[in-house]
């Protein structure tokens, strides 16, 4: 692997670490009578409230509609996800030590199949949340689900639900693009190198 | 003429509906003249936005204090000091009641007067608000990070504390004194003895201004024994005169009927100044002399929001013959009421109130004669100054009954005339008046934010008018009191504002609102309330349930652990429940979200409701005396299913046999 691409991975899982620390995406709400609005955090391990009490107020909330309570304690992926990044983080500084570049392929590939595969599962989660209503709800609205926008704002009864990536997001997404960086580069090394031997023999 | 007539009386018709028209646009914004429409925009704050100040009116006779949003007027609040109040549960509910516990058992109701911010270097700080209780002499404090009363000290020797709470200029002390002259201990004398019994107090209650949430911060350091007159207002000084606090006193003619007459008599009565530091020294040498009384000192425990009724057994007297350097009697004009320091605290403004000619005494020139020995006679220990010798100037024929003092930002001062129904405002240095404005009528205290402090924010000023009479639409015999918005930022005084208060509003005070605004508590933490009945969830409240206790006589306790959360109770249905059981419904509101409020009313409960704020716990009391089904509701229009937060109480015979069951929804538990 070209020195260089070694420290482009080395550099995106270092960079993974962060991921720990800052939301990797943001839900928010306003309503007439929520001015202020209303905030849900998703962290790589847990989801918060933006402010102390907002995932409180935002479960009350959505019992009139009928919505499950949301418990971080009862997500599994939850509990799942800081040991993929750890994952990614071990590999991706076990290629750049050994500068094996299966290792590096082999990084990329997974990341971004873990990407694909952790947005739909989020779309997904998000439309179980959103449709699972409970029958006995004191505000029925037929054909009304209640599935947050994955990306984007969406009006559900009198709140306006937005929803965007959050810095932890952002951070995976250059860590990625490091990582695709380092492929091009060595790959482009690779090829000098070969057609230098080319020329040579 | 038939045709004719009929024709007139439609010309009549028309007439009568145009003049009613007419009538409409009298008051309608395009015939306002000029001088309205520049005031309607200086007090205008469109919708959503904020007043620019908070004024806290005292409510006088309705015991409470009123806040209001300055340039608007608009009523904000009203906060329940030492009366009752139903609207929240404020002396009905378990945890407010012992806020109105006293040395003569429980009263529901004073007089409150002079409410005084807290300060610091002189200046108003937002933190608390003082007020004095007039009638059974006491003092409060309310927090402004809650607008809630949180503290109450009982007086001891004391009757009509008027000249209260006045502060010191770092809330080192708020003062009491006694308006009316008692003997003191208390006795049995014949009243036309008062001469012999008649005993006068000043009192420094001692205010701990140390950081952390603690509601026991008020003491009562020492009273001073003074001459047996009548003691009316007071404020201390700062600045050069911080140390000293001033204190009108009229009846020195110490009459004991018809004071009308009997106590306006004398061409001057005094201006007492205490120099509390001096005090504090007589107290450090062991002068004072520790007496039995009996008084009462209230507080909120913050942690679990039930207030402490504590019973004082001993309060430090000092008299001045002791002290020597303690107190002094400035002469002064006429009954004098109101007492004013500058901001600089340089002069002391008496309120002639009988005379037309305001005097004002210099402090330094009062050092002088104290240093000199300038002295007329002695009362009691107590020199009597020169007058001559203390005396800066009287501002000639200011009005009609001067009362009060307050001042801005440029060194003015403004005179409140009860008599005249004016403000006068005037030079205390060139003793010079400078412009007059009519107030609609008889105005009794004034107030400038921060007017009595070192740093007046002289932009407006609010007289306080006792009569009304043609201001507002009749409300039949009893008329409301009327605070004039005027605006003193320019050369002339001009009126902008006229609008009605609760109560007597007498003395107030005024602040910049961001002072108050960024200390604002929007809930209680749930975390963090430790009161002995709080549930922290619904899952505590259905395990926690019902709990009832008997004694061998056969009177039982019940104690209800109840949530309130949007929209319903928890339990909702409860049975089991003896006529004549002592029944308490301890309701936690699991609310954590600003504004909202759950309210708790029994059916039949000889009671009020309680309102409940998020994170709290407020117990209601009620004692059944028929069997039945009692409904209980949520009085506060809490969310969209309010209607539904309800639930049922079943009430048997004493001897019934009926199970102790509580529920909500499909969840039952039954005691064992």
């Amino acid at each position: 692997m070209h020195p260089l691409s070694r420290l482009l991975l080395a550099l995106a899982s270092f960079l993974l670490i962060g991921v720990y620390f800052l939301p990797l995406w943001r839900i928010s709400l306003t309503a007439p009578q929520y001015p202020e609005g209303l905030g849900m955090l998703i962290y790589v391990n847990t989801i918060k409230g933006e402010k102390p009490h907002d995932l409180y107020n935002i479960n009350l909330l959505n019992h009139y509609i009928g919505m499950a309570p949301i418990e971080p304690d009862k997500i599994p992926e939850l509990k799942i996800m800081p040991f993929i990044f750890a994952f990614f983080i071990v590999l991706g500084l076990l290629g750049a030590v050994t500068g094996k570049r299966r290792l590096l392929k082999l990084w990329v590939a997974l990341f971004i199949a873990f990407g694909i595969i952790g947005i739909a599962d989020f779309w997904w989660w998000e439309y179980r949340y959103g449709h699972n209503l409970d029958p006995n709800a004191p505000i029925k609205i037929p054909g009304m689900a209640y599935q947050p926008p994955l990306i984007g704002c969406k009006t559900l009864l009198n709140m306006r639900a937005c929803s965007y990536p959050d810095k932890g997001a952002y951070l995976a997404a250059g860590s990625l693009a490091l990582g695709v960086l380092a492929l091009a580069i060595d790959a482009l090394y690779q090829r000098k190198k070969k057609a230098a031997e080319a020329l040579a023999s | 003429m038939k045709g004719g007539g009929l024709g007139s009386k439609a010309k009549k018709l028309a007439l009568a509906l145009f003049a009613v028209a007419g009538a409409g646009v009298v008051v309608s914004q395009a015939k306002l003249p000029e001088q309205w429409k520049e005031a309607a925009l200086r007090v205008y704050v469109p919708p959503g936005e904020y007043d620019e100040f908070y004024v806290f009116f005292s409510g006088g006779f309705n015991g409470q204090i009123g806040v209001h949003g300055i340039p608007s007027g608009r009523n904000l609040r009203t906060i329940p000091v030492f009366s009752v109040n139903p609207e929240n549960g404020y002396g009905y509910s378990e945890e407010t009641k012992n806020m109105l516990m006293t040395s003569h058992g429980w009263i529901p109701w004073d007089d409150t007067h002079h409410p005084e911010l807290s300060q610091t270097n002189g200046v108003p700080d937002g933190r608390w608000l003082f007020i004095n209780a007039n009638n059974t002499p006491r003092v409060a404090r309310i927090d402004l990070s809650e607008f809630r009363t949180v503290e109450i000290i009982e007086i001891p020797h004391s009757a009509g504390n008027h000249p209260s709470s006045f502060i010191t200029q770092n809330t080192e002390y708020v003062t009491a004194a006694t308006r009316f002259s008692i003997p003191i201990p208390q006795a049995d004398h014949p009243i036309a003895e008062y001469k012999k019994w008649a005993k006068g107090t000043i009192t420094f209650i001692k205010v701990d201004n140390s950081e952390g949430e603690h509601n026991n911060r008020m003491e009562i350091a020492f009273q001073l024994l003074v001459p047996g007159y009548d003691y009316d207002l007071a404020h201390c000084g700062k600045g050069p005169s911080h140390g000293w606090c001033f204190f009108t006193s009229y009846n020195t003619e110490q009459a004991h009927t018809l004071l009308e007459i009997n106590a306006s008599k004398k061409d001057k009565d005094f201006i007492l100044a205490v120099n509390w530091k001096r005090a504090e020294e007589c107290i450090a040498e062991g002068k004072g002399k520790k007496v039995k009384t009996k008084y009462y000192h209230n507080y909120i425990d913050p942690k679990t929001g039930i207030a402490v009724a504590e019973e004082k057994n001993e309060v430090l007297i000092l008299t001045p013959k002791e002290c020597p350097g303690v107190a002094y009697y400035l002469p002064t004009p006429k009954s004098p009421h109101g007492v004013d320091v500058t901001p600089d605290g340089k002069y002391i403004i008496g309120g002639g109130k009988l005379s037309v000619n305001q005097p004002i005494h210099s402090f330094e020139k009062m050092l002088q004669a104290i240093k000199n020995k300038d002295f007329v006679g002695e009362i009691e220990g107590i020199p009597v100054l020169r007058y001559e010798s203390v005396l800066h100037c009287e501002v000639k024929n200011l009005c009609l009954g001067p009362l009060h003092t307050e001042f801005d930002d440029k060194g003015y001062a403004y005179t409140s005339c009860f008599i005249s129904s004016e403000v006068v405002k005037y030079d205390p240095k060139s003793c010079k008046i400078l412009d007059r404005i009519p107030v609609y009528y008889s105005v009794g205290h004034l107030v400038i934010p921060g007017g009595d402090s070192a740093k007046p924010w002289g932009k407006y000023l609010i007289a306080m008018n006792k009569i009304t009479k043609d201001r507002y639409l009749p409300t039949g015999p009893e008329l409301p009191h009327a605070a004039q918005l005027i605006d003193i930022s320019g050369e002339k005084m001009k009126l902008l504002l006229d609008f009605p208060t609760h109560g007597e509003p007498h003395y107030a005070q005024m602040i910049p609102a961001e002072l108050v605004v960024k200390r604002q508590k929007k809930i209680y933490e749930l975390e963090k309330n430790e009161h002995p009945y709080a549930v922290k969830s619904e899952k505590e409240a259905m395990e926690k349930g019902v709990v009832r206790k008997c004694d061998e006589k056969g009177n039982c306790e019940v104690h209800i652990y109840m949530t309130a959360i949007r929209s319903h109770f928890t339990p909702d249905n409860i049975e089991g429940i003896k006529v004549g059981d002592v029944v308490y419904f301890h309701v936690t509101n699991l609310e954590q979200d600003w504004d909202i409020p759950h309210g708790f009313a029994m059916f039949g409960a000889k009671n009020s409701n309680i309102l409940i704020m998020p994170g709290e716990t407020l117990t209601l009391k009620w004692i059944p005396e028929k069997p039945g089904i009692y409904p209980f509701y949520c009085t506060d229009f809490c969310s969209a299913l309010h209607q539904e937060m309800q639930g049922y109480v079943r009430v048997s015979p004493k001897d019934a046999d009926v199970k102790l069951c509580w529920s909500l929804g499909n969840q039952k538990k039954c005691a064992d």
